[in-house]
């Protein structure tokens, strides 16, 4: 099967990595992935809170774009969109659209004006969702070159890819990503706090309520024992890396908490080289955690 | 036959009568207009409207009319035949007259309450008017048929309900068979150690009726037993039961429980079903102590012998009575009886189903009847409130609402958890001088002294906080909050979110259809509403006849109920069964199907095809014979019958083509 | 201990159509069967700096607290996580009207001055109005300089760590046919203005 990716701004930006690692794993799995050209804004939740039809109109400008670029399988086209917000923001525009007869007269009259159509062809996924029910863990075990043995990884959903419009895992207590850390040989703390909020924008907007989210997420992280967390979206792996030492000036029992993607960790388990996987664009590197645990799986191999 | 051959002497004579039912039709309808209207069709002698025909002095203008009038046909255009059909067939009777020759018109249910437009309206109900007198004109005279009844009747399920019913009938010298799917009758209520709002001992007020069902002569108690496929119609239905196997023969055992000590496992260590699991029975058991009938049984699922085929089967030898019978095999039994009372009650909620409250993931999380069984004296903890580390919790969190008021789940209110957490708090305070916390969004409380024991609870001291939770987690924010169960919750009355520490949830789970109830149905043949329990003739003038005459209903499994609301239901289902019983027959419409016989050609096409089995076929004439007596009614075989030989009393074609044409002529 | 202030509501100071207003905007008819059962509050994760919960909230669309609802800051701390509008047992989609609400009030002109909020709605549209595509870098050092200037200093480290990580590309982003995007989101509007 053949996917077009949508990027979405965060991923040419603070999330480049994200972009870089997933565009390796699935290089490495021989699935060719395809950037949607000339994509736009997915109209996230700023733009939502303005004008909700314009939010509408530039989501289906993408689903339109992604129509007339992809080739579709079982009837539509398969369009990854790795960001949480962009996920959501395009399923809930697809959605509505579908329910709404005269909004979506409405909108296709606008992209007309640009010489776009769509017509409802369209499967939104995440990468997640791909890697786990497409490719199968199967095949992403047998890829695995350094098992990640010893490394506890506290799995975090975040909200916008369970709710509301869950489709592959469930919206309470999701286990997706908590199986393909298995996989990959580490092993995820049990945490109740996998679909919390991390707030989002307000770590921008209102900072000292955003760290206070970020922090209690961190924080008991790290009380399960967890050595890094391990993320689904741009903005979250943000908000919970780039704060930590604001947060530690307020709450001094915060230790360093690596934040890393979930395209990152497959691609280190599949012994990917780090520029790949832009690992060096971390703020807190992961390289002694990696050389303590490989000296630490020698040691219990001798 | 042409209608003027019945009535050589002049023919059809025809009153009309509309109906204002107060403003319900007149508001909308121009009854005086459907009223001149009606004087203008043929063979039509009088037309009158009235405010109320189905009341005394309407019947008696029809009723006088037909004398004074000498009239044979009689149409009614007012609400709808369920509600008066036989009301006004009466006054024909009454008036001399038979009661067939009478047609209803739904000028209410059909026109006035579902028509916008009071000139559109109009129109409606005159076509429907001119196409009943085009059809009641080939009306023919009929007769009711009366069949004996038997005076024997089911009851299926003993919790309280059945067992009500049964005793009930049983004293009235009537014969019940009560069929229970359980070892033992007691249902939901055997669990409970006090019922609310009295706070009496359960097993005080219940194993007395318990043991008074099983020593009662008129009463054959079929326990582990179910009822496999019904037959026939009121009064004379004919019932197959199956009676599993408990590898124990009833009218030996008379419950020493000498084999239970004797079984190869020392210790009992498989999970006791009756205490939901929180407490242990061996492979041969009883219940509980005071199980009814009194009989152990063998479940063959844990038993060595029938797993392996090799136990020494210490069981057999300590038995003196011999009672135990490894070959047993499964029984069919036919009965017969002339009523039937349904008391399958409910079951509760799977709170599973809502992972955010952690039930099956944290081990403090138990549902409302798992802690029935934990303050009950005979229950697996001897009534101390323990949680499942042996500690005594001195936090309890009681969470309302699990499952119902949910649009998720269940819509409507289960009516008894309100109570039964304000019981639950209060013996848990009794027990463990907890901190006690009701987590509501509104207190139901409207019966007979249930709003006194919410005010005593209040005065105990129990907290109630306004709010339905969001989540049970056990992730701890402040230090008091380690190592416990913390509730997220709106205080809603205060305004602000409260996290609450505690060492105990109990989930009040809502009461839901048994998972049988759809098949259940279908046996009896009643109808389910919407949330799926078994659905009353009419909320409130027949809630506990079904839509099948001779089947009723008692008890949680027609809608949640406490347990004085499934008595007081019981009561009255037994006393309608008892109504029908002593009246020795019953009356059958005569609206059965029947064959003519010249034209039938033997094809067998309706056999198949009726849904209660009333045709047969007789070989030496060769053609299709149906049993008035079991025929409902349906028209089936009428529709499918390719040789026109199916026909139907009130339904025959000319009949029915009348009346279309009488609508399309108007129209 | 804060001035003494009359807490009565008259209906004169309330708007019976408001209701009627944000059910239309956010496309939640369900919001009038509300049980006010706390669960979206207690869901949500913010609701504990909230100056009115979020079933508060509903509350008081319902009865037509405008002034009230528009001017709280509740509207603007949901984070849209769709933890209310999942837990909601009579289904009503919370985080749709919080969104309705936000729209209305920025229509308004009514939310609080200054609140970074409401000002980084506008950055983010603007932006991708004109250019198709948002560059993070300028919309977050906009949005300090329009409302928390002094606290440029304290950020300023984070800032320079990203920028050598690459994470934070100065050059800003943008989609090819720009005046074709306008064009499609003016229809829009027109259109939104009509009906
Ligand atoms: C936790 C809890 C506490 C409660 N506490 C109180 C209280 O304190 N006071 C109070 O008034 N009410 C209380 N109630 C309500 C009470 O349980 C019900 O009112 C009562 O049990 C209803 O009785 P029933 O006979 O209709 O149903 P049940 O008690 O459910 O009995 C039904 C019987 O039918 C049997 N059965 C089911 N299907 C079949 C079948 N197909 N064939 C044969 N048999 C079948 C079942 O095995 C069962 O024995 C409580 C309910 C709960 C859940
Ligand atoms: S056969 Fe054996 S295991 Fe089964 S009940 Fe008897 S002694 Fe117990
Ligand atoms: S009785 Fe009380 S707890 Fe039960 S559903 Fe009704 S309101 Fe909720
Ligand atoms: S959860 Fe739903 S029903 Fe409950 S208060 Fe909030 S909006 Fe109202
Ligand atoms: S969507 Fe908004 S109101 Fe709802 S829970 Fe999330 S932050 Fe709170």
């Amino acid at each position: 099967m053949s996917y077009l990716y949508f990027p979405g701004c965060s991923l040419k930006g603070t999330g480049r990595a994200y972009e870089e690692s997933l565009l390796a794993v699935f290089r490495a799995l021989g699935i060719p992935l395809t950037e949607l050209a000339d994509w736009n804004c997915c109209g996230a939740t700023a733009y939502m809170s303005i004008d909700e039809h314009q939010a509408f109109a530039l989501a289906a400008r993408n689903l339109a774009l992604a129509e007339s670029q992809g080739s579709p399988a079982d009837g539509a086209v398969q369009l990854i969109a790795p960001c949480s917000a962009c996920y959501l923001v395009l399923l809930k525009a697809q959605q509505c659209l579908a329910a709404d007869i005269a909004l979506c007269q409405e909108i296709t009259i606008a992209l007309k004006e640009e010489g776009h159509c769509y017509r409802g062809r369209v499967r939104i996924r995440h990468p997640l969702d791909v890697l786990v029910h497409d490719v199968g863990l199967s095949e992403i075990a047998r890829h695995v070159r350094q098992p990640l043995r010893g490394l506890k990884i506290a799995c975090y959903y975040g909200c916008q890819i369970v709710r509301p419009f869950a489709l592959f895992d469930r919206p309470h207590d999701p286990s997706t990503m908590d199986d393909l850390v298995r996989i990959l040989g580490a092993e995820p703390v049990s945490w109740p706090l996998k679909t919390h909020c991390c707030g989002g924008s307000l770590t921008g907007t209102i900072p000292e309520v955003g760290w206070r989210l970020n922090y209690l997420l961190l924080r008991e992280a790290q009380r399960r024992g967890a050595h890094l967390i391990v993320t689904v979206c741009p903005l979250c792996q943000f908000n919970l890396e780039a704060y930590q030492d604001q947060i530690r000036q307020r709450y001094p029992d915060l230790a360093p908490m690596p934040v890393l993607y979930f395209t990152q960790l497959i691609g280190m388990a599949m012994g990917l080289p780090p520029r790949e996987l832009g690992l060096q664009r971390l703020l807190i590197p992961v390289d002694g955690l990696m050389a303590a645990l490989s000296k630490e799986g020698a040691h219990a191999r001798a | 036959m042409r209608a003027h051959e019945i009535y050589p002497n002049g023919g059809p004579r025809i009153g009309v009568y509309v109906c204002h039912c107060g403003l319900n039709i007149a508001g909308k309808v121009d009854v005086h207009e459907v009223v001149e209207f009606a004087k203008t069709l043929p063979f039509v002698v009088v037309a009158r409207e009235y405010k109320f025909m189905c009341s005394d002095p309407g019947q008696e203008m029809i009723r006088e009319d037909i004398r004074e009038h000498r009239l044979n046909r009689v149409i009614v255009a007012s609400c709808s035949p369920l509600l008066h059909e036989a009301t006004f067939r009466r006054v024909l009777e009454q008036a001399g007259q038979n009661p067939f020759f009478f047609q209803m018109v739904n000028i209410r249910e059909h026109v006035s309450w579902v028509t916008e437009d009071p000139r559109e309206a109009t129109e409606k109900a005159k076509a429907l008017v001119a196409a009943a007198v085009r059809r009641v004109i080939f009306h023919e005279p009929l007769q009711r048929r009366r069949v004996p009844v038997k005076d024997h009747v089911l009851v299926v399920g003993g919790g309280i309900a059945g067992i009500h019913a049964a005793l009930t009938l049983a004293d009235a010298g009537k014969h019940v068979y009560l069929v229970e799917r359980e070892p033992t009758i007691g249902g939901h209520m055997a669990m409970f150690d006090k019922t609310f709002p009295t706070l009496d001992c359960a097993a005080c007020i219940l194993t007395p009726k318990m043991s008074a069902v099983a020593a009662h002569p008129n009463i054959t108690l079929w326990t582990y037993s179910e009822v496999i496929q019904v037959e026939g119609f009121v009064g004379n239905f004919r019932v197959r039961v199956r009676r599993k196997p408990r590898y124990v023969i009833e009218e030996l055992c008379v419950g020493c429980l000498q084999c239970i000590d004797a079984c190869v496992y020392k210790d009992a260590r498989f999970p006791d079903e009756f205490n939901l699991g929180l407490g242990k029975r061996k492979p041969i058991y009883i219940p509980f102590p005071q199980a009814t009938p009194r009989v152990v049984l063998i479940d063959p699922e844990t038993c060595i012998w029938f797993k392996t085929g090799k136990c020494k089967r210490t069981c057999l030898e300590a038995c003196e009575r011999k009672a135990i019978d490894f070959e047993q095999q499964e029984r069919i039994e036919e009965i017969e009886v002339g009523a039937i009372i349904l008391a399958t009650g409910f079951k509760t909620f799977d709170a599973r189903r809502i992972p955010e409250y952690g039930y099956g993931k944290y081990p403090n999380v138990y549902t409302a009847l798992e802690v029935e069984r934990l303050v009950n004296a005979a229950g697996p903890t001897g009534g101390e409130v323990r949680l499942r580390d042996g500690r005594v919790p001195k936090r309890v969190g009681i969470i309302h609402c699990v499952g119902s008021r949910d649009e998720r789940f269940n819509r409507y209110c289960s009516r008894v958890c309100c109570m039964y957490s304000l019981k639950l708090a209060h013996l848990i305070k009794e027990r463990t001088g907890a901190e006690v916390y009701n987590f509501y969004i509104d207190m139901r409380t409207p019966g007979k002294g249930y709003e006194e024991f919410y005010d005593r609870l209040l005065q105990e001291g129990v907290h109630f906080i306004r709010g339905r939770v969001a989540e049970v987690t056990d992730w701890a924010i402040t230090p008091e909050e380690e190592g416990k169960l913390i509730i997220r919750v709106e205080d809603t009355l205060i305004g602000v979110v409260r996290r609450i520490p505690v060492d105990m949830v109990v989930l009040a789970v809502g009461l839901e259809p048994q998972p049988d109830a759809e098949e259940v149905r279908r046996m009896f043949n009643i109808s389910c509403s919407k949330e799926g329990f078994f659905l009353e003739r009419h909320p409130k003038l027949a809630p506990v006849s079904t839509f099948t005459d001779g089947i009723f209903l008692a008890g949680a499994c027609q809608g949640p109920k406490d347990i004085p609301d499934s008595v007081a239901q019981a009561g009255a289902a037994a006393a309608e069964a008892l109504a029908l019983i002593d009246k020795g027959y019953v009356e059958l419409e005569p609206n059965t199907a029947y064959i003519v016989e010249e034209l039938c050609s033997g094809c067998k096409t309706c056999i198949s095809l009726c849904p209660y089995n009333a045709i047969s076929f007789d070989e030496v004439r060769a053609i299709a014979v149906i049993n008035e007596a079991l025929c409902k009614g349906c028209g089936t075989c009428v529709a499918a019958c390719p040789s026109g030989a199916a026909r139907q009393h009130l339904f025959e074609d000319a009949q029915i083509f009348q009346e279309i044409e009488g609508v399309l002529a108007y129209v | 201990m804060a001035a003494i202030e009359r807490r009565i509501r008259y209906e004169s100071e309330l708007d019976p159509s408001f209701a009627r207003e944000i059910i239309a905007f956010s496309g939640s008819p369900s919001l009038m069967a509300c049980i006010q059962c706390g669960t979206c509050s207690s869901a949500c994760p913010l609701s504990l700096y909230m100056d009115y919960t979020p079933r508060r909230i509903i509350a008081m669309v319902r009865e037509g607290f405008k002034q009230e609802v528009l001017s709280s800051r509740t509207i603007w701390l949901c984070a849209s996580c769709y933890a209310c509008t999942v837990e909601c047992p009579k289904q009503i989609r919370i985080t749709d009207v919080m969104y309705a609400l936000k729209r209305y009030a920025i229509r308004e002109g009514v939310h609080p001055p200054r609140f970074p909020i409401p000002v980084l709605a506008r950055l983010f549209y603007n932006t991708v109005r004109r250019r198709g595509r948002l560059t993070e870098s300028w919309t977050v050092l906009r949005l300090y300089l329009q409302t928390m200037p002094l606290r440029i200093p304290g950020m300023s480290s984070l800032g320079w760590k990203l920028l050598r990580r690459g994470r934070f590309p100065l050059r800003p982003e943008g989609i090819r046919d720009r005046q074709g995007l306008q064009r499609v989101l003016r229809v829009v509007e027109r259109q939104e203005v009509t009906a």
